[in-house]
């Protein structure tokens, strides 16, 4: 009788991640699912993934280009500006909605065992849809002001997008666990987004923190994957349409030190995040 | 207390068995700590005092069930019913004890579940039918089927928000009998839509029964309890009270003796089918009478389990 029987299994025992991959029509689905729902009853759809950064650009252009006259300091500003705008919504984006995902889905994780990790990971790919419309309105910016990048800092765009998506995607998974079992994690999500945006290079340059801060507050700023984000973006889109490199353009030693140490560190966040969340998945349903 | 109550208990193995369940149990917490102050407070006091009550919903339950088999799970509200087939679906785990279970296990836990009211009937198809397991070709091959079932082919494309809940639940249904599982789990989901189409379900259901299908169903409806399965298993506050034949375990719900329920129950189903009969006859002399060929409508008490192909098109 307690012989172990081969053909069985125990139910809902998923691979994580991997699973995910396999279950890539369902994923499709669900995002194709989020896309509409977002945009349901809109005149406009998918157009309002241009038309909100396009604003918010403005916004900050003005605020902080003409009032404060930061477009004097800085070539191309608004190219510089925009570069890390972007790169602060795909964070925001993933972050904040895997971050939500396990709870806002709880209705059907409760009477239905499906990968659980479909949830976040479809929020990712949603958050590229509307990162995509970003980028081209970036580009369009870059060519308007002389870009000539090279490959290198190609490269670097493409390291930076990879590292915001790891980063932002471990980050989620570790908060929609939180989620689940205290909803104050929400409140700190949206805190942590809101403070993310001044704690990187976006709206004023890297050397302000080095030269009027600690050198320890420094190192831990440029320990940050979104502020090393920010500047691979800087470096690929904005650098490229300047005229005359000076020596503060990037942090030094961001492609050879702190690119490198940041992976690692958003990998580590991944890594937790997925570690948390595939031990207390199976405690889910019955919590929400 | 026998164990099983089926006709060839000596002929099955272990290699015959479709889920395992031993020794499971399962506490719940009663009392939730929603926001981190009360937990901060609690671990500052050194964790003293009850920040949660506890509370037992499944006690020990042990149960075989072998490939093929149609279980009945019986019980009073809160008895642990859905819990159990939750720990079987893989929704969740037990705290102690073991589930094993076929590879495939699809929940008709509740029909609609992944159902979003903002898609439309066919985007709801495809979104439902991935979520039971299925795959794009599946679905593909099925989707007409399953519109034709649900006789709900016209609002296909509109919103499912704009549907009646009757037709909502109808959609749903088709989409969860067209999945191909190894073993069906059943909550309380066959008193969908009208009674033509209640009908129409809980043939659809005998008839994957016929096809060998293994079935767990949750139902607080006795009479039909009988008529689909052969055993039955009751809880009570989370305990197994009795296994054995579905006559046994309906007479263990309602306080009677075994075989007074079974020769009532199949006095109902003969004067049932007798009315069938009836009713068909007439509607054959009506046809009849205006010229019509007869073509009866498939009924599994009176016809027989169709083959594979019709029986998705019934
Ligand atoms: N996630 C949960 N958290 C706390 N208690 C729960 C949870 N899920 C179920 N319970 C409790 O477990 C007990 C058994 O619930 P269950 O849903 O299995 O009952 P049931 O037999 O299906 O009843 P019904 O006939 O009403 O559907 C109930 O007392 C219920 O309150
Ligand atoms: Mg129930």
């Amino acid at each position: 009788m307690n012989a172990p029987v081969s053909h069985l299994r125990p139910p809902g025992q998923d691979r994580g991640l991997r699973d995910v991959l396999a279950n890539r029509f369902l994923l499709k689905l669900i995002v194709d699912k989020e896309i509409q729902i977002r945009y349901r009853g809109t005149v406009l759809g998918l157009l309002w993934s241009y038309l909100k950064p396009g604003v918010q650009f403005l916004v900050f252009y003005i605020a902080m280009g003409v009032f404060l006259e930061l477009n004097r300091g800085i070539e191309n500003f608004a190219v510089y500006l925009f570069s890390g705008i972007v790169v602060m919504n795909l964070f925001g984006e993933v972050f904040g909605n895997a971050s939500r995902s396990v709870v806002a889905n709880g209705g059907l994780l409760k009477k239905i065992y499906l990968p659980r990790q479909l949830f976040p990971v479809s929020n990712l790919l949603v958050a590229f849809v509307h990162f995509v419309p970003q980028l081209a309105i970036l580009l369009i910016a870059c060519f308007i002001t002389g870009w000539r990048p090279d490959l290198k800092q190609l490269l670097a765009v493409i390291v930076g997008t990879l590292i915001v998506a790891v980063f932002s995607l471990g980050l989620g998974m570790l908060f929609a666990t939180f989620n689940v079992f205290f909803r104050d994690a929400e409140n700190i999500v949206d805190l942590i987004v809101m403070v993310a945006t001044w704690a990187s290079p976006v709206l004023y340059m890297w050397i302000m923190v080095r030269d009027k801060l600690w050198e320890w507050v420094y190192f831990v700023y440029m320990l940050n994957p979104l502020t090393v984000a920010v500047e691979l973006f800087h470096y690929g889109f904005w650098f490229p349409t300047t005229d005359m490199p000076q020596i503060w353009h990037v942090p030094p030693h961001l492609l050879t030190w702190w690119t490198p140490l940041t992976i690692v560190v958003s990998a580590l966040i991944f890594f937790i995040g997925d570690r948390l969340f595939r031990a207390q998945e199976g405690n889910f349903a019955q919590e929400l | 207390m026998s164990s099983t109550a089926s006709k060839n208990v000596k002929e099955r193995t272990d290699q015959d068995l479709a889920i395992r369940v031993q020794n499971m149990s399962k506490e719940f917490v009663l009392r939730h700590t929603r926001s981190m102050k009360e937990a901060f407070v609690w671990l500052v006091k050194g964790r003293k005092g009850d920040l949660t009550a506890k509370f037992k919903a499944l006690n020990d339950v042990s149960f075989d069930i072998y490939d093929g088999e149609t279980v009945a799970l019986l019980g009073f509200n809160g008895s642990g019913k859905s819990t159990s087939l939750k720990m079987i679906s893989g929704v969740m785990n037990p705290d102690s004890g073991t589930v094993l279970t076929r590879e495939k296990v699809a929940g008709l836990i509740e029909v609609g579940a992944g159902f979003h009211p903002d898609l439309t009937g066919r985007d709801n198809v495809y979104l439902n039918g991935a979520i039971l397991g299925m795959t794009k070709a599946e679905i593909d091959e099925k989707f007409d089927d399953i519109v034709a079932f649900s006789e709900i082919a016209e609002f296909i494309d509109t919103e499912v928000k704009f549907y009646s809940s009757g037709m909502y639940l109808r959609l749903a249904f088709s989409v969860a009998v067209h999945t191909d599982p190894e073993v069906f789990l059943v909550d309380e989901i066959l008193s969908v839509g009208d009674e033509p189409f209640q009908k129409k379900c809980i043939g659809r259901i005998k008839d994957l029964v016929r096809r060998g299908k293994t079935l767990v169903v949750v139902s607080h409806d006795l009479g039909l309890v009988m008529d689909i399965c052969e055993r039955g298993i009751v809880m009570d506050h989370g305990n197994k009270v009795y296994d054995g034949s579905v006559f046994g375990a309906v007479a263990h719900m309602r306080h009677q003796d075994p075989e007074e329920v079974e020769r009532e129950h199949r006095e109902n189903l003969a004067r049932a089918i007798e009315d069938k009969k009836r009713h068909r006859e007439r509607e054959k002399a009506e046809a009849l009478e205006r010229g019509e060929e007869f073509k009866p409508q498939y009924d599994p008490d009176l016809d027989g389990p169709l083959s594979e192909e019709d029986a998705t098109s019934a």
